[in-house]
Formats: structure tokens, sequence, C-alpha cells
């Protein structure tokens, strides 16, 4: 694989635009990018063929869980299938591998031990060893993958948070040692908590080893917004410029842009799941840098316009796309009656349909992104939202 | 279906070339009410389907759903399942409601029996059923947008359904229906029924057997002369991890699935069998909504294979090798059960290539 950055911001700030050239996808991945979330390698409802409709390169790019694997298939099945391509039937896209998932994947600190870390899981509480987790990275053969982390929350003993950067570095040494491709295809994993110092500790210590990349953990665990920024600083201080940073944990867009703020390059999300199965769909403006959002009024419906709940009714007789002009295939062919008649019958086909429209509106908004970017804009962008999203709270409401 | 079949798109529906979709009645003018469709501007542009569309009267799910359903000459009454007030469905709401949901296809209201009832309840549903399609017909507003069929009732006996079959005939209907099967008689006298009902409408008109159904079940009507189907049972049997294959059906949940490499169907050429093992469905079924989407729509695409097969043999003029091949498929052993080998008799179609002959000699 190969990344390199072709743009940075400039001017003390650190968000940076990238290219990602990996695996057969034809066209590099432009970076800041996200990470679709799957269950067992497939987005939760959009089959390939609707997968297909989204936009190309940028639905191409999928996070997995080795874990989700954990009954079934054995490797040794999916190593005779030939891999997670072969498996899915999705050779164009590029897979990357790291156990946490934050839906059915996720740190279990107290059980995790200096063997491996532990996982809640579908199947229970499991721990994973490196040398286990190898056999299931060397099955899948992920374009990319994370090494072995232990994620501990924000509010972990001194003690306990040094042992977690420890074990980090130790598994990174399994991994790197257990690795036929020596590296090649690695995000060394990088924790440490609230602390300042044991995530600069962490980050230099990975940043000495032989990896491709760099997979931040241990965010989204309980630490506040306000105190991220230091702590990712804190992280990317010791980090060569040149090389690829991936993060777990940051899934609002609000979150999204503190890490693009610090100049991460791929997010894992799980914002499109938890919107499509409470039966909301984005609706936030895009054009942000253009149009002046500080004006956008609070309508009654109870939504804050960065989405609708299409459950409520009055969209019964709403025969107007979910978004004017959006060329998702569900705007294209489907009203807001019909997406809240399904919810009302509880047929799956309403979650297919909102997991499209989610994921191709999420992912044009890292696209503009990525445009503030190359156009020297990041930070307006970034504060533009922000004040967008904050203008429905701080504007006056009328006392009865 | 309420407004979708389960867990495809209109575009994937197209892909594996379905060309008409079964509304019920009964739940859309529940949810979102026939009102709101006709609001709206119809079933076909709330769904945005551009095919075609055929409802059902909403008796059936009445009757079978609901608490103290009971049937008088003026309709059929139950307790609204929303408040519990007692309701009243006529000939003429059942077919108002279908005019506003605006189907392409629209069914008369019946008055249908079990197959396992016996006395004079069949004869007065027969006679009722004959009484009530001239009420629809008065009430049908659409008849140039929308074809009404009738439906043909009667139980098992066969001079009740010859009665029916002729009072529909005599109202020239745009199609006809085989009404009350499927409700618990043995598969001899389903095919009979099929049989001798499809022997009395016309030639040129619509033959639609209701309810039905399993692969078999269909090969064997399309035998006996009949053109339309309807069942939930590919999308509802692929919830519970089941495939139809040639052989029959394929349980994907089994452990042996686990490490089998194979498609679900090797000659099969859908989407989903070009694409995964079953090693890979059987991770996902009953535990992922992706598992039981991929598995409806390879299911789906089967039944339309099947019909294409079964539209094109006849075309071709080889059906009976059609007939033989799906057979020998089903019925490696040659054990085809004896009803279905008494039903290709007397369809005409011989089989005894693929049958082990049965030893006795009952008729």
């Amino acid at each position: 694989m190969r990344f390199v950055v072709t743009k940075a911001c400039g001017g003390g700030g650190r968000a940076r635009a990238g290219a990602l050239y990996v695996g057969s996808c034809p066209t590099p991945i432009e970076t800041p990018a996200l990470l679709l979330f799957t269950k067992k390698g497939l987005p939760t409802f959009i089959s390939r063929d609707l997968l297909a409709s989204l936009p190309s390169p940028d639905s191409r790019l999928l996070h997995v869980s080795p874990l989700h694997f954990l009954e079934c298939p054995l490797p040794r099945t999916i190593s005779n299938i030939g891999g997670l391509h072969q498996m899915l039937g999705l050779h164009e896209c590029i897979f990357v591998a790291a156990p946490r998932d934050s839906i059915e994947s996720l740190p279990e600190s107290e059980g995790t031990n200096k063997l491996g870390p532990s996982f809640e899981t579908p199947c229970g509480r499991r721990l994973v060893k490196p040398k286990e987790y190898m056999e299931m990275i060397s099955s899948l053969k992920p374009n990319l993958w994370a090494s072995l982390a232990d994620e501990v929350p924000a509010w972990v003993s001194e003690k306990r948070n040094k042992t977690s950067v420890d074990r980090t570095l130790h598994w990174l040494d399994d991994c790197l040692a257990l690795d036929p491709a020596g590296g090649a295809n690695i995000l060394g994993a990088i924790v440490g908590g609230s602390s300042i110092e044991e995530r600069k500790r962490c980050a230099t210590k990975v940043a000495m080893q032989n990896v491709s990349g760099f997979w931040i953990g241990g965010f989204g665990l309980g630490e506040s917004m306000e105190e991220r920024p230091a702590l990712l600083n804190s992280v990317m201080d010791s980090l060569p410029e040149k090389k690829l940073r991936q993060i777990s944990g940051l899934s609002l867009p609000e979150e999204v842009l503190q890490g693009v703020a610090a100049g991460i390059d791929l997010f894992e999300s799980t914002y499109i799941y938890h919107l499509t199965l409470g039966g909301f769909a984005l609706t936030f403006p895009l054009d942000i840098v253009e149009r002046d959002i500080m004006h956008s009024q609070l309508s009654d419906t109870g939504s804050d316009c960065t989405k609708i709940n299409l459950r409520a009714t009055i969209y019964r007789k709403d025969t107007t796309p979910i978004v004017e002009n959006c060329s998702c295939f569900t705007c294209q062919n489907h009203t807001r009656a019909y997406i809240n008649h399904l919810l009302n019958v509880h047929e799956m086909l309403a979650q297919i349909l909102l997991e499209i429209h989610n994921t191709h509106h999420y992912l044009a908004f890292f696209h503009s992104i990525r445009e503030a970017i190359k156009g020297g804009k990041f930070d307006l962008f970034h504060r533009r939202f922000i004040d967008g999203r904050r203008a429905h709270v701080t504007s006056a409401v009328p006392c009865s | 279906m309420i407004g979708t079949i389960k867990g495809l798109t209109n575009n994937q529906l197209e892909d594996i070339g379905c060309q008409i979709i079964l509304g019920n009645t009964y739940h859309l003018a529940l949810r979102p009410g026939a009102d709101l469709i006709d609001d709206l501007g119809g079933l076909h542009k709330f769904m945005n389907w551009k095919r075609a569309l055929l409802t059902d009267s909403g008796g059936f799910q009445m009757v079978s759903l609901l608490h103290l359903a009971d049937i008088t000459e003026k309709g059929v009454t139950f307790q609204s399942p929303v408040d519990g007030k007692p309701m009243l469905l006529t000939p003429e709401e059942s077919i108002q409601i279908q005019n506003k949901i605006g189907a392409d296809i629209i069914m008369a209201l019946d008055d249908v029996v079990k197959t396992t009832t016996t006395g004079p309840r069949v004869e007065e549903a027969m006679y009722r059923t004959l009484r009530w399609i001239d009420r629809c017909i008065a009430a049908h507003q659409k008849p140039d947008v929308q074809n009404l069929f009738g439906i043909v009732q009667g139980g098992l006996d066969p001079v009740l359904r010859d009665i029916c079959a002729r009072g529909l005939v005599e109202r020239n209907l745009a199609g006809y229906a085989i009404g009350g099967l499927l409700g618990g008689e043995d598969k001899d006298s389903f095919w009979r029924v099929v049989a001798q009902c499809a022997a009395a409408l016309p030639e040129n008109k619509p033959r639609y057997v209701m309810g039905v159904g399993y692969p078999l079940d269909i090969v064997v009507c399309s035998a006996l002369g009949a053109d339309m189907y309807d069942c939930v049972y590919p999308t509802r049997t692929a919830r519970f991890g089941t495939a139809l294959v040639p052989e029959g059906v394929l349980k994907l949940k089994h452990k042996v699935m686990a490490s089998d490499e194979r498609p679900i169907d090797p000659t099969c050429s859908c989407m989903v069998c070009k694409n995964y093992t079953r090693a890979y469905i059987h991770c996902l079924v009953t535990k992922d909504a992706m598992g039981s989407q991929l598995l409806s729509y390879h299911n789906l695409s089967y039944m339309m294979r099947l019909s294409r097969d079964l539209h094109m043999s006849i075309v071709e003029g080889c059906f009976p090798q059609f007939v033989q091949g799906f057979l020998r498929a089903q019925f490696p052993k040659g054990d085809v059960p004896k009803w279905v080998c008494n039903a290709m008799e007397v369809a005409g179609i011989d089989i005894s290539a693929c049958c082990v002959l049965h030893p006795s000699s009952q008729n």
C-alpha cells in the first residue's frame, strides 16, 4: 500500500488531505475518509448491488472486525474460499481490519490480561491472543489491519493505564513477529487513555517500529470532547507526517472534525448504523462554507436541521425525498411518506433505504471536508459547521 | 405484501424478473390506509413500482387473523384490530378500497370456507360468493383500468365447484381465481379441485390458484392448466434460513453448511449464488438482517426462474421433459408422491420415466 499527503493545511493547522493507494481499487482513496461499518464484512443492510450505486471509491472502504468471525466460518474455510474479498464478492473493496467496532465487539478492559485483549461480543466475552488474531488476519487477508490494543476507559488508574500501553506495545511486537508480510499492511495500535504522557510514550515507541501506519485507539471511552484535542495532538506530535493515521471511536460529525483538525486520515464510525436503526435520515447542509447557516430556524418537528426522524407522523403524506436533489438511490426513487409507512409496518426495506441515504450523505460530508482542506478553508468549515449545529439551541425561543 | 417485498428494492425485483406483486388489502387499509394511498396517487406511485400490482379482497386475512370474524349476507363482520369496535367489510367496501389502492388486478370479496368444512355451510358460501360477485361488479368504479377477478368456491364438492365456475364465467370477468384451497385438505383432493375448475374456466382468460405455493404444487397446477399463483413461502422460509433449490430445500442453519464452499445452488445465476458460499450465508442466517435479505433474494430468484422455465418449456413444446427433469431433481430415488403421479396422469404428462411404480393401483 502507498499513502501520500497531498495537501497540508498550513498556517499552524494540522488537517491534511491525502491519497491512499491500496488493493485492487483502481482509483486512490482520498483522505480524510470514512470507513463504512460492516457486520461480517458486509454493510448491515446494503447488499452488494445497492452498494455499487453509492459513490466510488468512497463507498469501497470498509471496516471489518475479525471478531465477527469468531464462531464461523473457521479460518481454514475462509482461507479455502480465498479471504474476505473472495468470500464477500467484493474484489474492488478495501478492507481495514480492527477488532473494536463499538457495536458488537466492545473492548472489555477488565477481562483483558497480559495474554491478550478481551471483548464483549455476541458470543460472550472473548479474549483474543496475538497468535489467534494473526491466524484470523492471515485467513481473512484484509488490505490493512490494526495490531491488538488494550483500550481502557478514561477513568482507570494511572497504573492500569500504563499497563495498557506496555501490553499494546508488546502485542505489536508479537503481531509483527507473526506477520509474514513483515509489517507491510500493519497499522500499529496506539493507546494511552487520558494521559498525555502515556499517549506520547506509546506513540513514540510505535513510531519507531516498521509499520505502514497507525491505528489510534482508546478514544470514545469516556474522555470528554474538551480534553480530546490535547490528547490527539500529543499523539500526532510523536508520529511521522507521512504515514497513515486511522482512529476509532470518533463517530459524530463534530468528533470527526476534531480528528481531522488533529491530522487524522481515516475514521471508523458507527454513526450511520445508529441513525438508521433509529429511523433517522441525515439532512444537514453540506455546502457549509458557501452558505451562512447561522439563520437556520428550529422547525416544529423537533428535528434540528441535521436529521429527520421518519417515524414522525408529519411525514405520513410527505411526497418529497429525504433531501431534495440528493442523488442517492433512496432519494431518487422513494418519498418520506413511503419510508414512514415502512417504519410503521416494521419492514426491513426502511433500514435498507435509510442506510443507503445516510451513507451517501455522510460520505458527502467527508467529501466537503476534503474540498475545504484542498481549498485551504478547513478552519472556516470547521467553525461554521459547529456554530451552525448550535444555532438552533442558542436562538431565542419565545416564551408563552 | 404491505407495500414492499421482504427486504428487496424495486430494482432488485425487476432484476430477478418479477412482473407482478400482490398487495394485502387488509394490511394496506390499516396502514397506511386506503385514503392516504389514494391521496398520494395510488399504490404504484406510493411505492414507485412500475410493473403490475394485484390486490386481494381483504376477506381472507380478516377471517384468518381476526377475533370473532363472522360472515353474514351483508359482508364480513369483525372486531377492529385497532380499537375492538365492530366493523363490517362488505363487497362494496372491499371494491371501493381496492379502487383507491389502484392495483391492476383486483379480487372480488368471496365467502371462503375451509376445505375441511362439511355440511350446508359450503353450499351457502358458494351461492353467496355468486351473489357477492354481482355486488362487486356493481360497485367497481374503474373497470377500464382495474381488472376484476372472481373466485371459484365450493369446497371439495365437484357439483358446487361446477355451479360456481359456470356462474362466474357467465359474468364474463377479466380473470378467474380458484380459491378456498390449502386449508387442510389432502393433496389428492387439492389437485382434483384445481383440475376440475381449470377445465371449467375459459381458455382465453387467466386462471389464478390462490395461496399456491410450493414449487412442486406450482408445477402440478401448471400441468393442469393454471396460470397464476401467489405465496408467502419463498420469503417466509428464507427468514428461517431455508433456501429453495432444485433438489428441494437447503437448510443453511445446519452445522454441515459451515464449511460448505459451494454456492447455494450451482445452477442458479442470481446475485447471491454468483457471489456467496453456503459457508458464509450459514454464518449470517438468523443472526444478521443481511442473511435473510440474501436468502429472500435467492428464493425469489428461484421462483422467477421456475416460472420462466415453465413458460419457456410450454412455448418451446418441451413441457413434459421439463416436468420430468424437475421431478428427477426433487425425487432422485423416484419416490414421486402418488398424488403427483395421479395429477400428471390426468394432465396428460408422462412421468413414468422418473417414478418408481407405486405398488397399489388405487385411483
